[in-house]
């Protein structure tokens, strides 16, 4: 009796698991604590949001970009060799050869902050306080004469700086500009005038 | 109908079809050998000793004589080989898989070691509880295999302005194509409880880069993969060991590995690596954002370049491979002429949804001059276009998303060259 009952158990068990196995969780995975989000979730979007506290000028960064930076990027962050040029470039975007830079490029200020703030210094990821990410960006906006040397960029005036190219870009539209022309039946023979 | 009546009716067919190609065609076993080869007639070491025997390498490697069919780079597109790239070597691959081994490296501060004991992955922003999953947790989740191609979006990107590098591994090798184990990010964000109102998943690297990409939540609930296994084996190093996001038919960029957090959110982040990389400048000046799929694609793949025809004129396979990050690929056409006349090439198998689909054409080559070109179409109607079509509409300064047809010019002698034709 006892084990009859018992099996009756299991089944029913058994059902209800299979019945929720598709709409509900697995309970695989563990609560993150609050401390390990803080310590990962580090990204900086356009809207401003996750920009730390803080302030710096270009005058304090042009030192710290001196000795972090300018191995790779050069003393006027004009960039050395191959490596990224983070200066100049103004109105060559509809020339050949266009120089990206942060400053002739560069839609969103948040993206230079966030870059530098989690990705650089290059071997070093992750190593700059706040306050020298803030002082970087100012010595890169300063170096693309975008701001004068002792403009203090900070918390509080950062979304209020709009990037040059800010209105440069257009969301994807492959699917009007070219899709609906190049759908056409193709051609197999005589396919060029010049034949 | 037997068999053997097929077959001798098939051969008739083939005969009188190379007869009719002219009489410079040879019929098969028409070549003679003056001397008895030694090959054949004289014992040989390997015929006669052991060879190896189990165990000699416990995880094989392919044999010396394939020593050259290794990914290669060209040292002066980047500034430092832990923010590189290679190519992988298709000129001399057939069928579609690409082994690991020689599948192409993107990395942005170098392949990390991470092993799966220190692996964590971590789901948080607008979900009802951020998770914390192991290695070990993942692979308890329902899990799927799939085939998928991950192209780099600056393929081809060096042949804007003009034919510049001489091969297909480097003009088109940022390309490999694997069979994924992984589960469904959809299943991680249901198990975290994700908002039904977040737009954006924002997915980072575990690595010094911390490369991060915003995508959009209709793609992550739809096909996007957090993936530990490739060609039935763990990920390699070099592919994001031991986890990383699959992203079909979408430029490489966003395939993160070594991923470590998936953010869900209510706008893009707006990353360097989706404004000033991964965005398409037009002639105006004005540059595209977000243009994630891949396009409709295609390459012959030998020969070319580094594949030159060394058997003379006769029996000739041209292949190549073809893709599309729209669907499937539904038919490939090939030009010997440089896009005057173009034929139908027989696909290897029906083209499957954003993977690689290889494409033959055989043919009895005259030994005259050719202007290889390949043209593919895919499911969505979609053919690619010509160099001249994309640069009318993009001018030369796109850098990325280069899917133009492709020329290569095969000699009198076999030998072939990458060149434009207008």
């Amino acid at each position: 009796m006892l084990k009859y009952l018992k099996s009756i158990v299991f089944a029913f068990v058994f059902c209800a698991v299979a019945d929720s196995a598709l709409a509900e969780k697995l309970g695989l995975g563990r609560a993150a604590l609050p401390a390990e989000v803080a310590a990962w979730d580090l990204d900086i979007n356009a809207l401003g949001e996750g920009l730390p506290f803080g302030s710096g000028d270009a005058l304090v960064g042009e030192e710290i970009f001196s000795e972090k930076c300018a191995a790779c990027h050069g003393d006027f962050a004009e960039g050395i060799d191959n490596w990224p040029k983070l200066a100049g470039g103004v109105d060559t975007l509809d020339h050949e050869d266009p120089l990206k830079t942060v400053g002739s490029y560069w839609p969103y200020l948040t993206t230079a902050y966030d870059y530098i703030k989690r990705s650089m210094p290059y071997g070093n990821a992750g190593s700059l306080t706040d306050d020298e990410v803030y002082a970087i960006v100012a010595y890169i906006l300063y170096s693309n004469d975008l701001i004068e040397e002792n403009f203090v960029l900070s918390d509080d005036n950062f979304l209020a700086f709009e990037m040059p190219n800010a209105k440069g870009f257009v969301v994807d539209d492959r699917g009007a500009t070219e899709y609906a022309i190049w759908s056409d039946v193709p051609c197999m023979k005589n396919c060029k005038d010049t034949c | 109908m037997s068999k053997i009546e097929t077959l001798k009716q098939s051969r008739r067919a083939f005969l009188s079809g190379a007869a009719a190609v002219g009489a410079g065609a040879m019929a098969s076993g028409e070549a003679q050998a003056q001397t008895a080869d030694p090959l054949i007639t004289q014992p040989q070491e390997w015929s006669q000793g052991f060879g190896d025997g189990v165990d000699a390498t416990p995880y094989g490697l392919p044999i010396k004589y394939e020593g050259g069919v290794v990914r290669r780079n060209v040292e002066w597109l980047t500034a430092d080989q832990v923010s590189s790239i290679n190519f992988t070597p298709i000129h001399a691959l057939d069928g579609t898989i690409t082994p690991q081994g020689c599948a192409f490296e993107r990395h942005h501060s170098g392949a990390i070691d991470l092993s799966k004991a220190n692996y964590r992955l971590m789901i948080n922003g607008l979900v009802d509880t951020p998770l914390v999953f192991t290695y070990e947790d993942l692979e308890r989740f329902p899990r799927e295999n799939h085939i998928y191609f991950c192209e780099c979006a600056a393929n081809t990107g060096m042949e804007w302005a003009g034919a510049q590098l001489n091969g297909a591994q480097f003009t088109h090798g940022m390309i490999h194509n694997m069979e994924y184990t992984g589960v469904p990010l959809r299943l991680l964000l249901e198990e975290a409880g994700y908002d039904t109102t977040g737009k954006w998943v924002f997915v980072e690297g575990a690595d010094a880069s911390s490369n991060g990409r915003s995508i959009p939540m209709d793609k992550a609930l739809d096909d996007v993969l957090v993936a530990f296994k490739a060609n039935g084996e763990a990920l390699r190093k070099e592919h994001g060991y031991p986890v990383r996001l699959v992203v079909p038919g979408w430029e490489g960029n966003m395939w993160v590995k070594w991923i470590r957090r998936i953010e869900v959110t209510n706008s893009p982040v707006e990353s360097r690596e989706e404004t000033s990389k991964y965005t398409d400048t037009l002639a105006d000046g004005v540059s595209r954002k977000w243009t994630w799929a891949m396009d409709a694609k295609s390459v012959v793949t030998s020969p070319s370049p580094q594949a030159p025809i060394k058997h003379g004129s006769g029996p000739l396979v041209i292949t190549g491979l073809a893709w599309s990050g729209h669907g499937r690929i539904t038919r490939v056409d090939v030009s010997k002429d440089g896009g005057k006349t173009w034929e139908t090439a027989r696909l290897a198998k029906p083209g499957e949804r954003m993977a690689l689909t290889r494409f033959y054409l055989d043919i009895n080559w005259d030994g005259s001059e050719m202007l290889l070109q390949s043209r593919a179409m895919d499911e969505t109607g979609y053919v690619q276009p010509t160099k001249t079509q994309l640069r009318d509409v993009r001018g030369l300064n796109s850098i990325y998303h280069n899917n133009c047809i492709q020329t290569w010019w095969v000699r009198e002698n076999g030998e072939a060259e990458n060149v434009e034709v207008s």
